[in-house]
């Protein structure tokens, strides 16, 4: 009836297991009792999980990223206390069958529902704003996205109590992940939810490319666009290129597993190495699809704080789209050990220092935008400069390790954790975390407390340093990934150093929370009343905050870049200022649970396949049609705003001077 | 007619990318040519395990032994003469004849339909000789890339039977014709599909 699903899946006998989803279950209990004893059902229902508005989707996005941020932090300090600890003859306190499942985890919920949701919340949010327009392309496919990935959360999270989860590294490579090696549903329990969440982020690719191509204010044209919806563009590029070979590997590999295949076993002209390559030409796009608009945030905040147009604007798009076609030109640079021969390894270990030249173009332009400019030190600013130093020294170990005989030697070691940790957080977080100081006055009215916002930059950057710093030192002493025990007692001290960074990032994490707290309790103290608190350049500002569900009253008019930077300067001298301005009734998307649903029903189709429950799969199936079914039927989409509703709120949160 | 479309019509000197939002049509086609290039890519990811893999057949049948030629021209016969029924039943949707949609995509469904049945029936005579998915990474790699494929063919199929019960039930909508437009697309990006599956599987074993 229940497939492989028993009891014994339900780990009793492991304390920290039982501990911590007891604990998380029952945070979750206590949130549900205290919405459904405040009756806020109905509000959550209505104005969050119907809701297709592209704005409440990426608060929804980054809200999921920051609650998986702790679960993936948490995977982390298991992994330094376990290292900090299990030293020469003392084994730590986490079993290697347990440890495997540890670094598994953290890696695939740090990529796939940390960074991810991020980077795609942030661009859900700011793009149809920067553009000028109304909604994202397909509004309604857009909460099917942010749903999808949610299900891939559930899944994943779902292995933490029932069953496990994979011990095949966050990129289940095979013959390890190989139904013969892995016979549990760990890798089923990964492959699941990466199917599901990668779905959700291919159709939000195409969504948003859509909404960059065809959908922006009259008169911005692409020499008009802001630089994020530059970096926008060629990430989604590359999620709607790279993304499709992610769900078709993976398909292989589940053929593999479930029905016998012999796509990458070692018998039969199976052939583990094309996995390998398979998987990269999805993965080195997928670090690329991160960074550019974490580049593009930068761009924004380091123009916009220095009171100056962005430093050679033109060679930071080409340097952003020559990225993004380079991007998959090195993907066999992950595995120069596979064996491919000289000539093929310098190929790629050529292309890979090439890549890095347009990442040192954008550098000095914003170097060169800072350089002169009056810049103000807020939080972005922090953060910015704060990655610049840091992503600097993680892009210069890249190109070190591109050099293949210095790869030979650092492979799989410790010293590739530190690089790589150097750009994702040096790069990707301290790039999310600019863009949500910088954007959260827009999202929610009032800006977010600087003194702690300062203390949380503080904290990760010597935390990142203190953290990684050690391992690219243990990295050249020998040590390797994925490593549960250690006999070198000389390794210690340094993993105690790098298990104080770790605790002075969790400290960040915490002071996060402690900042959102004080900031909403003062929010009527810093309340943005004008629309535009860090005197903006892009069109993103010249709307209230929040913004209405229309975002712009009246579409607004582009005529060059930094359109609403070039206003504010006329202003003095502009007659429109009492022009009357006649509004139209405006169309919206009328709220839709078809995202919700069908999230449920992927669950239900993830889990019974994870075990086995067939009739549980037709189920998910059967339902998933049916949602699709009552969606294609439904005629009444859209909502009108009537003109006087529009009048009225402009009358009442409109910008008083003539900004517009 | 929006402002976008009168100065498309009156050849404005506007270049079109300042004209601002696109026409929801043009909206609604583009974002699925993007989803066809995606789903074009998976295509991509399963032929090039095919061509790794396509020697590889562990002792068992090659490809050579398998493949009937004939079988096959039939096949892609079908497929490719139901493009043309679905062109000419997209031109019915875009004059808004009932009865002529219904007739060319009713025609489309059969040949298709036919495809599937030569397709299943070549699956089913390797099942029973033995010469089954897992019976070596070259079949597993065939059966991967051409169900694929026939998948893809099925999927369409139940749409077509969906846009057949909107044009019922909803007529000749903006949705519904939309919705037929981008349906016209798949249809022919299988095609599309179906001649790198010829070439590249099929001829490619007799070379």
């Amino acid at each position: 009836m229940f497939g492989r699903l028993t009891w014994a899946a339900i780990p009793f006998d492991q304390p920290v297991v039982m501990i911590a989803s007891g604990t998380v279950g029952f945070v979750i209990f206590c949130v549900l009792a205290l919405v459904t004893a405040k009756g806020w059902w109905p509000y959550l229902w209505r104005e969050w999980i119907t809701s297709v508005d592209h704005k409440r989707i990426g608060v929804m996005y980054i809200f999921l990223a920051l609650l998986m941020l702790v679960r993936g932090f948490s995977d982390a300090m298991l992994m330094r206390s376990q290292l900090a600890l299990a030293a020469g003859h003392a084994q730590g306190y986490l079993p290697p069958e347990h440890y495997d499942q540890i670094f598994s985890a953290h890696g695939t919920i740090m990529i796939f529902f940390v960074a991810m949701p991020f980077v795609v919340g942030l661009m859900n949010f700011v793009l149809p704003l920067q553009l000028g327009v109304r909604d994202v392309a397909f509004p309604v496919l857009n909460s099917v996205s942010f749903w999808l990935t949610a299900a891939g959360v559930l899944l994943v999270n779902a292995s933490l109590v029932v069953g496990e989860f994979a011990r095949a590294g966050w990129l289940a490579y095979p013959p390890l992940s190989e139904i013969a090696y892995s016979p549990g549903v760990g890798v089923d329990y990964y492959l699941w939810s990466l199917q599901i969440s990668g779905l959700g982020t291919l159709l939000s690719g195409i969504n948003l490319l859509t909404t960059i191509l065809k959908l922006r204010a009259p008169g911005m044209g692409y020499r008009q666009m802001p630089i994020f919806c530059w970096t926008a563009l060629a990430s989604n590029l590359l999620i709607v290129a790279s993304f499709p070979i992610l769900t078709a590997t993976f398909a292989m590999l589940l053929l593999d597993r479930y029905a016998g295949f012999h796509f990458f076993t070692n018998d039969l002209g199976g052939n583990p190495m094309m996995y390998i390559n398979l998987i990269w030409s999805w993965g080195h796009p997928e670090v690329y699809i991160l960074i550019l608009p974490a580049f593009g945030v930068f761009s924004e905040v380091v123009a916009t704080f220095s009171g100056k147009p962005l430093f050679g604007r033109r060679s930071m798009v080409m340097a952003t789209m020559v990225i993004c076609v380079l991007s998959f030109l090195v993907w066999l640079h992950h595995f120069f050990t596979m064996g491919a021969g000289a000539d093929v390894n310098a190929f790629f270990g050529v292309m890979t220092m090439i890549i890095a030249v347009p990442t040192g173009v954008k550098i000095f332009n914003w170097l060169f935008t800072l350089y002169g400019g009056r810049i103000r030190f807020t939080v972005p600013i922090y953060w910015a400069v704060g990655f610049m130093v840091t992503f600097v020294i993680g892009g210069m170990t890249g190109v070190l390790m591109a050099i293949p005989p210095a790869d030979f030697v650092l492979h799989n070691s410790l010293f590739l954790i530190a690089h790589f940790h150097n750009v994702a957080i040096g790069g990707v977080v301290f790039g999310v975390m600019a863009g949500i100081s910088y954007w959260f006055p827009k999202a929610f009215g009032f800006t977010l407390n600087e003194r702690l916002g300062k203390a949380v930059f503080w904290c990760w950057f010597f935390g990142f340093y203190l953290a990684f710093m050690p391992l690219y030192v243990l990295g050249l002493m020998g040590a390797t990934r994925r490593m549960q025990h250690y006999s070198n007692m000389h390794w210690q001290p340094l993993m105690l150093v790098a298990l104080a960074g770790a605790i002075l990032i969790l400290l960040g994490i915490a002071l996060t929370g402690v900042q959102l707290a004080v900031s909403i309790r003062q929010r009527e103290r810093n309340r943005d009343v004008t629309g535009d608190p860090w005197n903006g350049r892009t069109l993103e500002w010249s709307t209230p905050s929040p913004p209405p569900a229309w975002n712009f009253s009246l579409l607004p008019q582009v005529d060059r870049v930094d359109a609403f930077w070039a206003k504010k300067q006329q202003q003095g001298n502009a007659q429109d200022r009492n022009l009357k301005r006649t509004y139209e009734a405006i169309q919206v998307p009328r709220n839709n649970p078809t995202g919700f649903f069908l999230a449920f029903f992927a669950v239900l189709l993830g889990f019974s396949l994870i075990w086995r429950i067939w009739w549980g799969a037709g189920l998910g199936i059967l339902g998933a049609i049916v949602i699709c079914l009552m969606q294609a039927w439904r005629t009444d989409g859209e909502i009108e705003v009537p003109a006087e509703k529009v009048a009225a709120f402009e009358r009442l949160h409109g910008l008083k001077e003539g900004a517009v | 007619m929006s402002a976008a479309e009168q100065a498309l019509v009156s050849g404005d000197a506007v270049p079109l990318s300042l004209r601002g939002p696109a026409p929801r049509r043009v909206v609604a086609g583009y974002g699925f040519w993007l989803f066809l290039l995606s789903d074009i890519v998976i295509f991509a990811a399963l032929f090039a395990a095919y061509a790794v893999l396509s020697g590889e057949s562990a002792g068992g049948p090659t490809a050579a032994d398998l493949f009937d030629k004939r079988h096959v021209l039939i096949e892609t016969a079908c497929l490719l003469s139901s493009s043309v029924t679905c062109g000419f039943g997209s031109l019915a949707v875009q004059s808004g004849d009932r009865s002529s949609t219904y007739f060319w995509m009713t025609i489309t469904f059969i040949l298709g339909v036919a495809f599937l049945s030569l397709e299943m029936s070549e699956f089913s005579h390797m099942l029973s000789i033995g010469a089954g998915p897992s019976r070596s990474a070259f079949l597993s790699a065939f059966f991967t890339l051409v169900g694929t494929h026939g998948l893809h063919v099925t999927i369409g199929l139940c749409w077509l039977i969906v846009m057949l019960l909107q044009v019922a039930t909803l007529g000749f909508q903006p949705m519904v014709s939309r919705r037929f437009f981008c349906f016209g697309l798949f249809w022919h990006a299988l095609d599309i599909v179906w001649i790198g599956v010829f070439t590249i599987v099929y001829l490619g074993a007799h070379q």
